[in-house]
């Protein structure tokens, strides 16, 4: 399902780069195609998975929808740190070495944050409350 | 269009299977927002249509990814306050995505 998914994103990019132009076509080569589909995999495979074992299937499942949608909050940072790569120096470098640059650029930045959070939260819970 | 169909399939399946077996969650989230169509997209934009031309759309999807931002922001609080379904959310949400990005052509690209 999810190579349907993908490949239709990225035909329906392409095309719409084709018929509105590069600046309304690049919008799209953000957009969350697939992500609609992999929260509702992620919530059905919990669910089940729970409710085979007696628990609390529902809301469980829910909050780790959530937990993947501040993920890929987290990683949309880094797809921002990927275009700027892109944008910056694909006019004057070799192409793959760019993309692969970027690619790397958008896997820190994403690992980063993720990582700044999780301390926060930690320093944030150890710290005793006022009150 | 085959090709691009197949490439991009590949590439967003390969960032779907890794993010399939990463824990925990929000780790495994961030492949939620993997650069796998901007990069099937990209590769063969610059294929067909050059580097200038793909630069210029890799300057948008910087409005694109602020967007998709408001919009996995916006699906955790929402599911995390109203304990609503999945598919629900995260497809109802899918306008937010498009008005954000839109708003950030017309303030910043247009």
């Amino acid at each position: 399902m999810r190579i349907v998914f993908g490949g239709l994103a990225t035909v329906a990019t392409g095309m719409i780069a084709k018929s509105y132009g590069p600046v309304v076509g690049g919008l799209f080569l953000a957009f969350p195609a697939i992500f609609p589909a992999s929260a509702t995999l992620v919530e059905k495979h919990i669910r089940e998975k729970r409710q085979r074992a007696g628990m609390d299937a529902v809301t469980r499942a829910r909050d780790a929808v959530a937990l993947e949608a501040r993920g890929a909050a987290m990683g949309s940072m880094g797809l921002i740190a990927f275009a700027a790569v892109v944008w910056n120096f694909l006019p004057d470098g070799r192409a793959w070495l760019v993309l692969a640059a970027a690619g790397l650029a958008w896997l820190l930045t994403s690992i980063s944050i993720w990582q700044m959070r999780r301390v926060a939260r930690g320093y944030f819970a150890s710290k005793p409350q006022r009150g | 269009m085959l090709f691009r169909f197949v490439v991009g399939g590949l590439v967003v399946s390969i960032f779907s299977a890794l993010g399939d077996v990463l824990k925990p969650k929000s780790f495994a989230g961030l492949f939620g927002a993997a650069p796998s169509v901007a990069l099937a997209t990209l590769g063969l934009t610059i294929a067909s249509n050059g580097v200038a031309y793909a630069a210029v759309e890799a300057r948008s999807m910087i409005g694109g990814a602020v967007a998709l931002f408001v919009y996995a922001f916006s699906v955790a609080w929402v599911i995390f306050r109203y304990k609503r379904s999945a598919a629900l959310v995260t497809a109802g949400l899918l306008c937010l995505w498009l008005a954000t990005a839109l708003g950030a052509w017309a303030l910043f690209l247009k």
